[in-house]
C-alpha cells in the first residue's frame, strides 16, 4: 500500500517529484505513520458522531418514537450540529477546582480510548502497529482510562463528581478482572498475544475447512467467556445498565457534573470511542475479526465493520431494555458471578486442550 | 433454587424476554405526530383561547350578568358594567387574565347567551408580562376572527347538550 501511495504522489507532482522526494525521503516514514493515524482517527471520530445519532434513533424506535429527524435529511446533520453547539459553549472552571487536573482529566479520558486503536487489526496485516504483545498493550492502555474519570471527579472539588469517580474506580477495576480472565481463555486457545494471530487462529479448524467459518470462531467453544467479556465490556465503558457512574437520577452525571462545552464533549467522545473499541475487541477476540463467516465470501475489513455494528447495536439495545443496576448488584455480579465463572472455565479449557478432543491444535 | 430456576438464570431467560420486547417495538408502527405539520384531532368541546361572540347583526352577546366572573374558580375574569344609551346593560370592561385561567370551561357553561366561549386555538403566546391579559376588545376580535369555527363546534356538540 505504501508503494501505491508513493506512486500516486509521483503521478501528482510529475517532474517536480524527484526534487521533492530528495527533501522528503528522510521524514517519509513519519509522514506515512501520520497518514495512517489520520486514516484511523477520522473515520473513528465520524463513527463516534454517528453512533450518538444511531443511539438516539434506535432507542427512539424501541420506545415507539421516531428519534431525531429535523436537522438535515432524516436528521443526519444532528451529530454535526450537536458538535457545533458543544464547541461554541463556554467551558466553565469551578472556582475551587484544580485548574491543571481539571483540564488534564478530559484529555486523559480521551487519549487511551484513541491510543488503543493502534494495535487493532482492521484486515490481514492492517494494523498500525502489529505488536506481538498487543493484548498486554491493550489491557494496559484501556486501564489508564479510569484515571481520566477519577481525576475529573477529584479535580472538580465537588460532591457528586467525587462519588461518581469512586463508583467508576471500583466498577472499572472489578470488571477489568473478569475481562482479563475471559481473555486468558482466548490467549490459551489462540496461543498468542498478537491480535492479528488471534484472528488468524480462529480461521482454522474443521468447521472453517468445511466452509462455515463462523462456527470455528471463539464465541462457540468459549460461549460463557463471550458473554462475560461482552457484559464486562458494557460495564467497563460505563454504559447502561451499568451506568451508576453517571446515574442521572442519583448523582446527576457523576464525574461530568462540573464540565461543560468541549471539556464535556471530550468525555462524551471518549465514552463512545470506548464503546466502538470494545465492539472491535469483541469482534476480534470472539467473532473472528476480519474473517468472513462463510468460506464462499472473501475476508475483509467490511466483515469487521459489520460485526462491530452488530455489537454496537447490542450495546444500544441493552440500554433501551434494562434499568440501571444498583451499585451493590454491580459488585455482586462482577465478583460473585463473573470471576467464578471465568476461574471455572479456564481449567475447563485447559483440560479440554490437554484431552484428545482438543480442537485448537 | 431448583434446576429449572438455574437454567432460567444461566440461559439469561428473563433478560432475553426483555430484549425481545424492545426488539419487537423497534419495528412497531411509530405513533409520533410531527407536530407543526400534523396535529391531533380536537374535540368540538376543546377548551382553548377565549373569545366573545356577537349576534349575526353585529350586536355583542354579553349582557354583563357576571355569572362567568362568579363561577370562575381562578378569579381570572374581571367585569365592569354600565347602562348603554339604549337602556340595555353592557360591559364596559371584560378582562380575562390567561395566566390565571385554568381553562376549565365553567365560564362557557355558565353563560346564558353563549357569549364567552373557548375556541380551538391553543397556539398563542405572550412575549412580555401583560401580553396574556386579554381585554374586551381582544376577546371580541378573537370572536370575530374565529366565529365560523366556533359556530361549527357548537353545532356539532349541540345534540349532546
Amino acid at each position: 500500500m505504501e508503494a501505491s501511495v508513493l506512486h500516486f504522489f509521483e503521478w501528482l507532482w510529475g517532474p517536480y517529484w524527484e526534487t521533492l522526494w530528495a527533501w522528503f525521503k528522510p521524514v517519509w516514514p513519519l509522514i506515512w505513520v501520520i497518514m495512517k493515524i489520520v486514516a484511523i482517527l477520522v473515520p473513528l471520530l465520524l463513527g463516534v458522531a454517528y453512533l450518538t445519532f444511531w443511539e438516539r434513533k434506535i432507542i427512539g424506535w424501541m420506545q415507539v418514537r421516531i428519534g431525531p429527524n429535523r436537522v438535515g435529511w432524516w436528521g443526519l446533520m444532528q451529530p454535526i450540529v450537536d458538535g457545533v453547539k458543544l464547541f461554541l459553549k463556554e467551558v466553565i472552571l469551578p472556582a475551587r477546582a484544580d485548574p491543571w487536573l481539571f483540564f488534564l482529566a478530559p484529555a486523559l479520558a480521551m487519549a487511551p480510548a484513541v491510543a488503543v486503536w493502534s494495535v487493532i487489526p482492521f484486515f490481514d496485516g492492517g494494523a498500525l502497529a502489529n505488536l506481538d504483545a498487543g493484548v498486554l498493550f491493550l489491557l494496559a492502555v484501556t486501564s489508564l482510562g479510569v484515571y481520566g474519570v477519577i481525576i475529573a471527579g477529584w479535580a472538580s472539588n465537588s460532591k457528586y463528581p467525587l462519588l461518581g469517580a469512586m463508583r467508576s474506580a471500583a466498577q472499572m477495576v472489578s470488571y477489568e478482572i473478569s475481562m482479563g480472565l475471559a481473555l486468558v481463555c482466548v490467549l490459551m486457545v489462540s496461543n498468542s498475544l498478537n491480535l492479528s494471530d488471534i484472528v488468524r487462529s480462529q480461521g482454522q479448524g474443521s468447521f472453517a475447512d468445511a466452509g462455515v467459518g463462523f462456527l470455528s470462531w471463539n464465541w462457540l467453544p468459549l460461549l460463557p467467556m463471550f458473554f462475560v467479556y461482552l457484559v464486562s465490556g458494557v460495564a467497563e465503558t460505563n454504559r447502561a445498565p451499568f451506568d451508576v457512574v453517571e446515574g442521572e437520577s442519583e448523582i446527576v452525571a457523576g464525574h461530568m457534573v462540573e464540565y461543560s462545552g468541549m471539556a464535556f464533549a471530550m468525555f462524551f467522545l471518549a465514552e463512545y470511542a470506548n464503546m466502538i473499541l470494545v465492539s472491535a475487541l469483541v469482534s476480534i477476540f470472539f467473532l473472528g475479526g476480519w474473517l468472513s463467516p462463510f468460506g464462499v465470501f472473501p475476508d475483509g475489513i467490511l466483515w469487521l465493520l459489520g460485526k462491530m455494528s452488530l455489537i454496537l447495536f447490542v450495546f444500544l439495545w441493552l440500554r433501551a431494555t434494562f434499568p440501571r443496576y444498583r451499585y451493590d448488584q454491580i459488585m455482586r455480579l462482577g465478583w460473585k458471578v463473573f470471576v467464578p465463572i471465568c476461574l471455572l472455565w479456564i481449567p475447563v479449557v485447559g483440560i479440554w486442550m490437554m484431552s484428545p478432543f482438543n480442537i485448537w491444535k | 433454587m431448583g434446576a429449572r430456576d438455574l437454567i432460567q438464570t444461566f440461559s439469561l431467560g428473563e433478560l432475553r424476554q426483555g430484549l425481545a420486547v424492545t426488539l419487537r417495538y423497534m419495528f412497531a408502527r411509530k405513533i409520533t405526530i410531527q407536530y407543526p405539520e400534523e396535529k391531533t384531532p380536537a374535540s368540538p368541546r376543546f377548551r382553548g383561547l377565549h373569545a366573545l361572540r356577537r349576534y349575526p347583526n353585529g350586536e355583542e352577546r354579553c349582557i354583563a350578568c357576571k355569572l362567568c366572573e362568579a363561577v370562575c374558580p381562578a378569579l381570572a375574569i374581571t367585569i365592569e358594567s354600565a347602562e348603554r344609551e339604549d337602556g340595555s346593560r353592557r360591559t364596559t370592561r371584560y378582562d380575562i387574565d390567561l395566566t390565571k385561567c385554568i381553562f376549565c370551561g365553567f365560564c362557557e357553561e355558565a353563560c346564558p347567551v353563549d357569549a364567552i366561549v373557548e375556541t380551538h386555538v391553543f397556539e398563542y403566546h405572550g412575549e412580555t408580562r401583560g401580553d396574556l391579559y386579554y381585554t374586551k376588545q381582544m376577546l371580541l376580535a378573537n370572536g370575530d376572527r374565529y366565529e365560523a369555527e366556533i359556530a361549527k363546534a357548537r353545532e356539532q356538540d349541540a345534540k349532546f347538550r
